[in-house]
């Protein structure tokens, strides 16, 4: 199976979110970038099939060269092929462009992203490449087993799961469940020496889409200080919530 | 002109998110001085004049057996005929998980901005401009639709339903035609469960409560309250509790409109997907749990001496309310 992993390169989850005095954009000074916590466990997934069924495992970002030591960090994990897109992507509708011109030059059987990165928490790019290649999608997935070309994925909905039957090639918005957090792997020595002989393809940019722009950047307002109630007059924190809260 | 909202149902009933969804669309609507046009998709028990009520003009309802099952690729091509048919300038969809599929997809076939995680009214309509909740609730980024159309997936739980009744007229399209690219095979709903994205109250437990045994008292405390059980990450991790109950940044965001919180410290992983709760109550034995900063109430003290009081004290106030 010729497996594509599509990478996020966000910012690590304990980072303070600062963004530029006028507003613009992220202010990325200080912060250590990651590989998106729901492609990890996609990225995994990926090499369990490639370790049990064969085939290869190529991972791929949109984005300039500072995003490389995030692909490198995957190579060292055990893809075997890295691909960095050459574009600073402003929406969901340029990356899924730009990824779906590569899948449908390299012809992949099974493309895996996360369900959403950690940053924008965008959750547009799996479906949109979907619909652009017309492709069978399935979102929030949880579980997968491909046999024969066909896949029986389990997916995540409101309030319980499903499970459904598609044909590759095929798409999948992966989340933790495809693998568990203990089966997730850390680079080693050797994995990351390695990985620096893999090979990392740059590609052009060829996407012309935009659907959105973002104009403006802004912090939550700061949180009240909490109000404590004593563990002996539990009674009083129904009141505050009733009366006070108006949550009860 | 009008615009499209996708009033989603489960076996046949609404979710109420679909109402939100509606109201919001009204909302949007009046701001472009236009109808809303509300899709129903396959089978639906329910009277679909109650769409009205939140200021749904046009209830358009795709009636055949084919759509009783989901397929985004599906779903989005009823949703684009009836963007089509009604000449709409955008659509609003519930940000469900079966929604955000439908968004991505239409706003490829529409050609449309997509702007999603939508959790406030739009600033400006045309252009379409909104703010919506990113980098795990730590930021809001204000976007502007380059295109002609709008696509808005709105948080569920977030902005509100509001009632703003007209009468609606009910079209039935029974011609339209379109096919699935996935086969169900199963569904596995958990029992009795109140989906999270729906609960207004959500109670939640982590390690503090020492053992999957102890989750009686969550369980009676979300009977009380008619509320939703959700869990810490390292409580799913364990298998104390399933996987669906995990919230938090790799398991799912809620913004319900109590939080209570027991026996969770409040790692920044946790806080990414409820610190958009309307009102936080942490309980914990820690003073220096961190949840408590982001918290609006806090008890500090065992959650096995205060959380039978608590169940006590809402007993009482149920019972005089």
């Amino acid at each position: 199976m010729k497996i594509l992993v599509c990478i996020s390169h966000v910012p690590d989850t304990t980072s303070k979110i600062q963004f530029t005095q006028d507003g613009k954009s992220l202010d990325s000074a200080g912060i250590q970038f990651v590989i998106n916590p729901y492609d990890e466990f996609g990225l995994t997934r990926a090499l369990w099939f490639k370790e049990k069924q064969g085939g290869t495992v190529t991972v791929v970002n949109v984005g300039k060269a500072n995003t490389e030591p995030t692909l490198r960090k995957a190579l060292a994990i055990g893809a075997d092929d890295a691909i960095r897109i050459d574009a600073d992507p402003t929406d969901g509708m340029a990356v899924a462009e730009e990824l779906k011109n590569l899948i449908s030059s390299e012809k992949y059987d099974l493309v895996i992203m996360g369900r959403e990165s950690i940053d924008y928490n965008g959750t547009q790019v799996p479906g949109m490449v979907s619909a652009m290649l017309d492709w069978p999608f399935v979102n929030a997935c949880i579980g997968m087993e491909v046999e024969d070309g066909i896949a029986i994925c389990i997916r995540e909905i409101d309030g319980g799961k499903e499970t459904v039957k598609v044909s590759l090639p095929m798409i999948i918005a992966g989340q933790k469940g495809l693998v568990e957090e203990k089966d997730l792997r850390i680079p080693n020595m050797r994995g990351i020496m390695t990985a620096r002989k893999k090979p990392l393809k740059v590609m052009p940019s060829t996407s012309t889409s935009v659907g959105t722009e973002a104009v403006q950047f802004e912090k939550p307002e700061g949180k009240q200080a909490c109000k404590m109630v004593s563990s002996d007059d539990v009674k009083a924190l129904v009141d505050l919530l009733h009366n006070e809260a108006k949550a009860i | 002109m009008s615009v499209v909202v996708y009033a989603e149902s489960w076996e046949g009933k609404f979710k109420k998110a679909s109402f939100e969804a509606v109201s919001y669309a009204a909302r949007t609507a009046s701001q472009l001085s236009t109808d809303v046009v509300a899709v129903v998709i396959g089978d639906c028990n329910g009277d679909l004049n109650v769409l009205g009520q939140y200021g749904a003009n046009v209830v358009l309802h795709y009636s055949n057996p084919t759509f009783n099952i989901f397929n985004p690729k599906l779903y989005a091509s009823i949703l684009n005929d009836a963007v089509s048919s009604k000449n709409a300038k955008g659509a609003v969809i519930s940000g469900s998980f079966n929604g955000k599929s439908i968004a991505a997809f239409l706003a490829v076939g529409l050609k449309a901005g997509l702007i999603t995680n939508v959790s406030s009214l739009p600033e400006s309509v045309s252009p379409m401009r909104v703010k919506r909740g990113a980098f795990s609730s730590k930021g809001y980024v204000v976007y502007e639709s380059k295109q002609d159309k709008f696509i808005l997936s709105i948080i569920p739980n977030g902005i509100g339903i509001v009632e703003s009744p007209v009468s609606a007229v009910v079209e039935l399209n029974e011609s339209f035609s379109a096919t699935s690219n996935s086969e169900l095979i199963s569904v596995d709903m958990a029992k009795g469960a109140i989906p999270l994205p729906e609960a207004e109250i959500v109670i939640s437990g982590g390690r503090g409560l020492k053992g999957p045994e102890n989750w009686n008292m969550v369980e009676e405390l979300a009977t009380i309250l008619g509320a939703g059980t959700a869990c810490s990450k390292p409580v799913s991790d364990m298998h104390w509790r399933p996987h669906s109950e995990h919230v938090g940044q790799t398991g799912i965001a809620i913004n319900p409109n109590l939080y209570i919180a027991i026996g969770i410290s409040g790692a920044i992983q946790h806080l990414a997907g409820v610190s958009n709760s309307k009102t936080i109550v942490v309980i914990n034995s820690d003073p220096e749990a961190p949840f408590f900063k982001a918290a609006d109430y806090g008890i500090v003290g065992d959650a096995f001496e205060v959380v039978p009081k608590l169940i006590a004290a809402l007993k009482d106030f149920k019972a005089q309310n």
